[in-house]
């Protein structure tokens, strides 16, 4: 089903258009396939960086395509619709950039940058650890300084894109002082004492990679540094803030695409001389999965025009990212459901869905530390408003 | 090199496609517009020559208002400038009107090579090329499968089920293509933002020279006299085996006369 859009103008409904008929024709027909071998894409996303989807909201001047998040979102639930594998992945790619493009030099930028949004270079994100997964603070992969360089050791865990990708935006920690002693580098694949885990044995997105990365004694030039000393975990959080809003255009694609099938599937098939769409049971289950889509594409879509007007959104992704996971996880389930017997087999895509529909809910920020972002972000609030008194008291104005 | 790439805008062929009640034409508001098929096959054929060739890259189309929106996914894949036939008095042509219409512009524009889909997939009349080529002129090659140019030397493999011929002929002509020539390339993103800056030229048939006394569903040569809707789908015939089901199915072959 086409999804009806309110786009800005003529050339993103063009641009929404160019994804949606690129998703069609090369990448829903082969996802089935693709994840049951555990085959990672790499050529279509090759695709993806020639047709200029890989850098969209970034500046044009290093070859991005300038687009708001309200735009680029929607590209993006359009890919994920199609795959999951390749709607997360670009979202991983886009939060890997956006480090160096926020917070690095015009130099660091202009050598770099380029490349990474052409697509030619595929881009992973590192934070957790094995012991620093919702406590990113704990982290302790160590760079140390020698000479003009760092070096590194540690490990960092559930990479998406290991051994895939060209470049990992990793955050290690260069002093011991907790959340201030992290700092950011941006790492080539290439570099000599950079080792990978074997991939992990995944429930659902199998045809992408994910594994650790394993450094040992790996020697990264100081100029790869994003940012200063010390400002590797606000950068982390930040890029996550807008990766959250990826991961909820993903959700909401990946419901639409389990909606589709649950309708196309309901019209065509009859119990009782009649097709079973029109039977109540399932004609509430379905109102209620359009229900849920439709509203967490409105609550990213709220977060994202936020976003591009310079207001905060902090708050606003982590809803769009619980609210849209959560609602994905329940739309996917349901649409199981309503194939029955066909559902659960792999001849349908419905229970590929339904196991690529989890890890949303963990990934990024798992949807209790968004609840806890939620509450800590509206207690500010009432701070700042005043409101909050002592011990805790809420008080009415007025 | 000066190519034309003629394009049509034809009803998205995923969805439901009609004739209006009362005129008989296609129904164009009910369903998605999209550029034909083959037309992006012939405009990738046309970009292909141009960057071994050099030269420049023309879209041609006629059609209402909406027919726009194929324009601009062609310049977006690359062609250099459009020209848009556009006029009320248009309305209805048939092949014949519309062949006279195209070639009075391309006369216009002027042109060394012109490229078209060898049939569109709404009217699939398939016969552009050669009223084109007749009204101009020149030789057509059609059914293309390749095509090499040296100087003004044009040779195709003109497909047929069997395999192909080699033709040749001297430009200017027109030639036709089928799928099997090339791979169609996706829009960029940023040859769709190039699209905006590139030129589109709107004519009127007062601006071609069209006569449009001759053109039009009422000057047509050619009339739908009537058209029956495609009858929903039936229920089909099921065959109880009960030992003697391959005659039973044989049977029914001989009923509906395959056998």
């Amino acid at each position: 089903m086409l999804v009806e859009r309110m786009l800005p103008s003529a050339e993103a409904e063009e641009l929404v258009a160019l994804a949606h008929g690129l998703a069609r024709s090369e990448l829903k027909p082969i996802a089935s396939q693709y994840e049951a071998e555990d085959r990672f894409p790499r050529e279509k996303f090759r695709l993806l960086g020639k047709s200029g989807l890989l850098g969209l909201p970034y500046p044009e001047r290093w070859g991005g395509g300038d687009v708001s998040y309200e735009v680029y979102l929607q590209v993006l639930e359009e890919l994920a619709a199609a795959w999951m594998t390749v709607g997360v992945g670009l979202s991983v790619h886009t939060m890997s950039c956006y480090p160096l493009a926020r917070f690095g030099r015009d130099e660091q930028r202009d050598e770099w940058l380029p490349a990474m949004l052409a697509g030619d270079l595929l881009g992973a994100y590192a934070l957790s650890e094995p012991q620093a997964g919702s406590d990113a603070a704990a982290l302790s992969a160590r760079a140390v300084p020698d000479g003009a360089d760092y070096l590194l050791s540690g490990t960092k865990a559930w990479i998406t894109h290991a051994g895939q990708a060209d470049f990992y935006t990793a955050m290690v920690r260069t002093s011991d002082d907790g959340r201030r002693g992290v700092s950011c580098l941006l790492i080539d694949a290439s570099t000599p004492g950079l080792a990978f885990g074997a991939p992990e044995r995944k429930m659902g997105l199998t045809g992408s990679p994910t594994a650790q990365l394993i450094f040992d004694g790996a020697r990264v030039p100081a100029g790869r540094r994003l940012g200063a000393e010390g400002q590797g975990l606000k950068i982390a959080l930040e890029a996550l803030d807008s990766g959250r809003l990826g991961i909820a255009a993903c959700a909401v694609g990946l419901a639409q695409a389990a909606l589709d099938e649950s309708l196309a599937y309901a019209a065509g098939r009859s119990q009782f001389g009649r097709p079973i769409i029109e039977f109540q049971g399932l004609e509430f289950l379905l109102a209620d999965m359009a229900a849920g889509v439709e509203s967490a594409r409105a609550t990213y879509l709220e977060a994202a025009r936020r976003r591009d007007r310079g207001l905060p959104f902090h708050r606003q992704a982590s809803i769009a990212k619980l609210v849209a996971t959560d609602m994905a996880m329940r739309v996917t389930t349901d649409a199981v459901q309503v194939l029955g017997g066909a559902g659960y087999t792999r001849d349908f895509p419905v229970e590929r869905y339904m196991r690529e529909a989890k890890v949303p809910q963990i990934f990024e920020g798992t949807n209790q530390i968004q609840r806890m972002v939620i509450a800590r972000a509206l207690r500010r609030t009432l701070q700042n408003d005043g409101t909050l008194r002592n011990s805790g008291t809420l008080q009415n104005e007025g | 090199m000066n190519i034309v790439v003629c394009v049509k805008q034809v009803p998205d062929t995923w969805a439901e496609r009609k004739l209006k009640q009362g005129d008989a034409t296609l129904d164009r508001e009910s369903v998605d517009g999209l550029i034909n098929e083959l037309d992006e096959y012939a405009i990738e054929e046309a970009l292909q020559i141009k960057e071994a060739h050099e030269g420049e890259v023309t879209v041609l189309t006629m059609g209402p208002q909406k027919a726009s929106e194929s324009i601009r996914k062609a310049l977006s894949m690359g062609a250099d400038k459009a020209v848009h036939l556009i006029d009320d008095a248009l309305a209805g042509s048939d092949v014949l009107q519309t062949s006279y219409a195209l070639a009075k512009v391309l006369e216009n524009i002027g042109f060394d090579l012109i490229v078209l889909g060898a049939e569109s997939t709404d009217a699939r009349m398939g016969s552009m090329a050669a009223m084109l080529a007749e009204r101009l002129s020149v030789p057509q090659l059609s059914l293309a499968s390749k095509v090499e140019i040296n100087g003004t030397a044009i040779k195709v493999n003109r497909q047929s089920e069997d395999g192909y011929w080699q033709v040749e002929a001297q430009l200017p002509a027109v030639i036709s293509v089928v799928e099997k020539i090339n791979e169609p390339r996706y829009p960029s993103f940023k040859g769709i933002m190039a699209a905006k800056k590139k030129p589109m030229q709107v004519m009127s048939c007062a601006d071609a020279g069209i006569d449009t006394s001759l053109v039009g569903l009422a000057n047509a040569a050619t009339e739908v006299v009537d058209f029956t809707e495609r009858p929903p789908r039936q229920a089909g015939t099921i065959v109880k085996d009960e030992g003697d089901g391959g005659n039973k199915a044989a049977e029914f072959l001989v009923t509906q006369k395959f056998i």
